[in-house]
């Protein structure tokens, strides 16, 4: 590569984080190179340092860290040392981000055209009319719906898959040189994210717009980038051609991580029903939530329900566990009828269904040490108290293959895998005969769910729970399900036994959901979009 | 109707309904009070007959219940009654008139503060959030945090002291009547006025800086910086939009004290307002009056606090505009 061609070239970079007390080291020395008009995936596990070599490409660091050595070149201009004023004028000019999270990034009181175009107004790069025309232009290109009153609306009003796409065409408004996004699909539904990298992928081809595309998803980055750096605690493990370091990774991290999720579970087709839902409705005030809901969960199975966001699968669960009332057919559990309502279930029927909730972070008290959350429902359901308590709580730490030292810890000092077997303990605490798994490995790494998935198989052959597995992702179900419920709009459009789903002939929605999967695969999206043009 | 239009009449059902019973509560605890008009009027050696027939001549020798819905009737239609005192017959004063005067040097008094207290409380606040733990942010939170922690009535008199006895700005007493002309009462109501901006300065200052910096590790503040949007703009057009609402409430908390509770400053300064009616209300026990002062601040709480809401729903598009 010709010098004048590099855009952004990192040497020995090294970044200082400080939490709980003590520093440390998040980036350890990293050398990168991108050119201009290249894209460049990074992928690694949550705590790899992505997001901190993300917003170091911007010369920005969170607070609480610090640049500790190393430099970062960005076109002949040293972006550690310049002034704040200096960084300031660079970004949303030249360099631009792209969030993880576009509803949390995009401020809540302002509408979203004033948003796109703040900051080339603040600076004087276009006037506001050329500048109303040009985020216009972005929205078209970006497939967004009437693009002409696409910006009048809040962010609230929109949906997460357009606004990932409205940042994007925030980010270009400048005509950046380098954009930086920062796991921009990880929270979209597949066939959003399908939608979402196409447009990306086009507009900053078509403009030559060089980027780092942070995320852990292989099979993600594998469609956009030319080449790819696997990151692990803070280094760069491997950095090849897209092409080649997917046909050949040397690394042995780099392998585990392209090692393809190697469950399978033998699918079950016996058991008695433990659940079963009848004809069931349900609605948020006026609006129907579910129609027509029938199927059974047989005893000690693991049943998978999948769908997109909206579909309803999170209703069925809050209705399994008592927290919302249905306002047709009947629902029974080991074959009595069971109460609507969580307070108006007996004690036992309590211990029997527990839930497990997605976000471990919000669902464990971050005041109750993780011996008092487990130990909670034992005081409750057994009477357990002092030490023959905590002894139980060690026990079920150890199922969960955490250690006693967790006893006295807080959540706040585990990772977010820790704090979800942490959650799963606690279901577990009460010796139910169903858990509702709410999405429950959605937030965390390939690796990390594959290590709490089989964790949950294992439970399943020790002690004969049943599962009632809510998730958005097919991969997750595929090799350990034995029935699977496909869910669209409210209602079930697809179900049966693993092997029957999941071959063809598909319904139509179950077959798009299955498509949408990304594939370890540089051409996957360009054949899906391929046959999308093909009617 | 739009849903923010429905909002508002449920809300001012509602408002109605709090009245209603905090009329009651009033009506009652004034009742409850040890010793009526007629002792206080006709002292302890009166005789019993001589009470009875006092309480007859003003009509407390009625059942409770008659009197209180009287009253309510009578108020609803805007007719607060006639004074206990002033002896009997047409020289019983209307209590619309004697505290018409009050209210209005109240209110007066109230803005007076509240115009002077609230951009500066608002601007400091911002100022200490944007230079956050710098030595501006930590004098300004501890000279205002001092001054809330002085009584009302010692704030006063050091004002009193240092403005109107050594550097002879301004006078001492705040003596006004109906004659007085608008700039002689507003300058008169300066030092009463300063001393109610500094016992709410903090409060407002305070809620505004901590409402300020509790969003400023939100990732849209965050995408603001990463915009290359400047520090002073990302608080005021990326923060302060999301931080009303707690500052709002704040705000009328104060308005409500500046109206309701600024009895100790009246006296201090001499200044003709509704709270020291009030309390010589109360010690002659002259019911009507006492009860209309409270009915008044009932109803100024409750509208002070409906127009918060009315305020917090119209400062946050999610609650403004349907998703």
């Amino acid at each position: 590569m010709a010098a004048s061609d590099i855009l952004l070239g990192m040497s020995g970079l090294r970044i200082d984080g400080f939490s709980r007390g003590k520093r440390t080291e998040i980036v350890k020395g990293i050398d990168l190179e991108l050119a201009r008009g290249e894209i460049l995936g990074v992928i690694g596990e949550t705590g790899a340092g992505k997001s901190s070599l993300g917003l170091a490409a911007m010369g920005y660091v969170r607070a609480g860290c610090r640049f500790t050595g190393g430099s970062i070149d960005f076109d002949g201009l040293d972006l550690i040392g310049m002034t704040e004023e200096e960084k300031r004028r660079l970004r949303g000019h030249r360099i631009a981000y792209v969030a993880q999270s576009a509803l949390s990034a995009f401020n809540p009181a302002h509408r979203l055209l004033d948003q796109t175009i703040e900051t080339c107004v603040d600076r004087g790069l276009q006037t506001p009319e050329e500048a109303r025309a040009n985020a216009v232009e972005l929205y078209r290109k970006l497939n967004l719906p009437d693009p002409e009153n696409y910006g009048r609306r809040f962010p609230h009003q929109v949906s997460g898959g357009q606004l990932q796409r409205a940042m994007t065409a925030m980010a270009m408004m400048s005509r950046p040189d380098l954009i930086i996004f920062d796991e921009p699909t990880t929270a979209l539904d597949v066939t959003t994210q399908v939608e979402v990298l196409r447009t990306i992928r086009d507009l900053v081809r078509q403009h030559g717009t060089a980027a780092l595309y942070i995320t852990h998803d292989l099979a993600v980055v594998s469609q956009l980038a030319d080449r790819i750096a696997v990151l692990q605690h803070g280094r760069v493990v491997e950095i090849a051609p897209t092409r080649q370091m997917i046909a050949n990774p040397t690394h042995d991290y780099t392998r585990s991580l392209w090692a393809v999720r190697n469950l399978d579970k033998p699918e079950r087709r016996d058991g008695e029903p433990i659940l079963r839902f009848n004809g069931v409705e349900a609605s948020y005030g006026s609006s129907r939530a579910l129609s027509e809901i029938s199927f059974d969960v047989p005893a000690s199975s693991f049943v998978g329900v999948v769908g997109e966001s909206g579909s309803g699968k999170t209703t069925v669960a809050r209705i399994v566990a008592g927290l919302l009332p249905i306002s047709a057919g009947s629902v029974s559990f080991a074959g009595k009828p069971l109460a609507g309502l969580s307070v108006h279930r007996d004690r036992e029927t309590l211990r029997r269904i527990q839930l497990v909730q997605q976000s471990a972070d919000t669902s464990i008290n971050p005041r109750h040490t993780i011996g008092q959350s487990i130990g909670r429902p034992l005081e409750l359901y057994f009477g357990l108290k002092g030490r023959e308590r905590d002894s139980r709580v060690v026990q079920l730490l150890e199922q969960m293959e955490l250690g006693p030292e967790f006893l006295t810890r807080l959540p706040s000092e585990l990772s977010g895998g820790q704090k979800q077997r942490v959650n799963i303990a606690r279901a577990l605490a009460a010796q139910p005969d169903l858990i509702v798994c709410d999405e429950v490995t959605s937030g965390l790494d390939q690796l990390v769910q594959e290590a709490i998935l089989k964790l949950l198989i294992r439970v399943q052959e020790e002690q004969g729970v049943s599962y009632l597995f809510i998730t958005h992702d097919m991969n997750v179900v595929q090799g350990i399900s034995d029935k699977l419920l496909v869910m669209h709009q409210g209602r079930i459009v697809e179900q049966g036994f693993r092997s029957e789903v999941f071959s063809p002939p598909h319904h139509p929605y179950t077959e798009r959901l299955l498509a949408s999967v990304p594939q370890v695969d540089p051409d996957w999206l360009n054949r899906l979009v391929a046959a999308d043009a093909t009617p | 109707m739009t849903p923010m239009l429905r909002a508002i009449v449920l809300r001012l059902g509602s408002a109605a309904l709090t009245l209603l019973i905090v009329s009651s509560l009033i009506f009652a605890a004034l009742e409850m009070l040890p010793g009526g008009f007629a002792q206080a009027t006709l002292g302890q050696a009166a005789t019993p007959e001589a009470v009875a027939a006092f309480n007859k001549e003003l009509g407390l020798d009625r059942p409770a219940l008659v009197r209180y819905l009287e009253w309510l009737g009578a108020a609803a239609q805007g007719d607060l009654g006639v004074s206990y005192a002033g002896g009997s017959g047409s020289a019983r004063r209307d209590i619309a008139t004697l505290i018409s005067d009050r209210l209005y040097n109240t209110f007066f008094l109230a803005a007076y503060a509240a115009l002077l207290a609230i951009p500066l409380a608002l601007a400091l606040g911002i100022s200490a959030a944007l230079w956050r733990n710098s030595w501006y942010d930590r004098v300004v939170n501890t000279s205002t945090l001092a001054a809330i922690a002085l009584p009302e009535f010692f704030v006063a008199y050091v004002l009193i002291y240092c403005l109107a006895i050594k550097l002879n700005l301004a006078g001492a007493l705040s003596n006004v009547d109906a004659s007085t002309g608008f700039f002689e009462h507003l300058k008169k109501a300066t030092l009463p006025a300063l001393t109610l901006t500094l016992v709410i300065l903090a409060h407002i200052m305070r809620m505004t800086r901590a409402s300020i910096i509790s969003l400023l590790d939100s990732p849209y503040v965050e995408m603001a910086r990463l915009k290359g949007t400047r520090p002073a703009k990302i608080i005021l057009r990326h923060v302060l939009p999301n931080a009303w609402a707690p500052i709002i409430s704040i705000i009328v908390f104060d308005l409500a004290y500046l109206i309701s509770g600024a009895v100790v400053v009246e006296v201090v300064f001499v200044y003709p307002g509704i709270g020291q009616l009030m309390v010589d209300a109360v010690s002659s026990r002259d019911m009507p009056v006492v009860q209309a002062c409270a009915l008044i601040f009932a109803v100024t709480y409750v509208g002070l606090n409906l127009l918060a809401d009315i305020m917090t729903t119209m400062t946050n598009p999610q609650l403004r505009y349907k998703a």
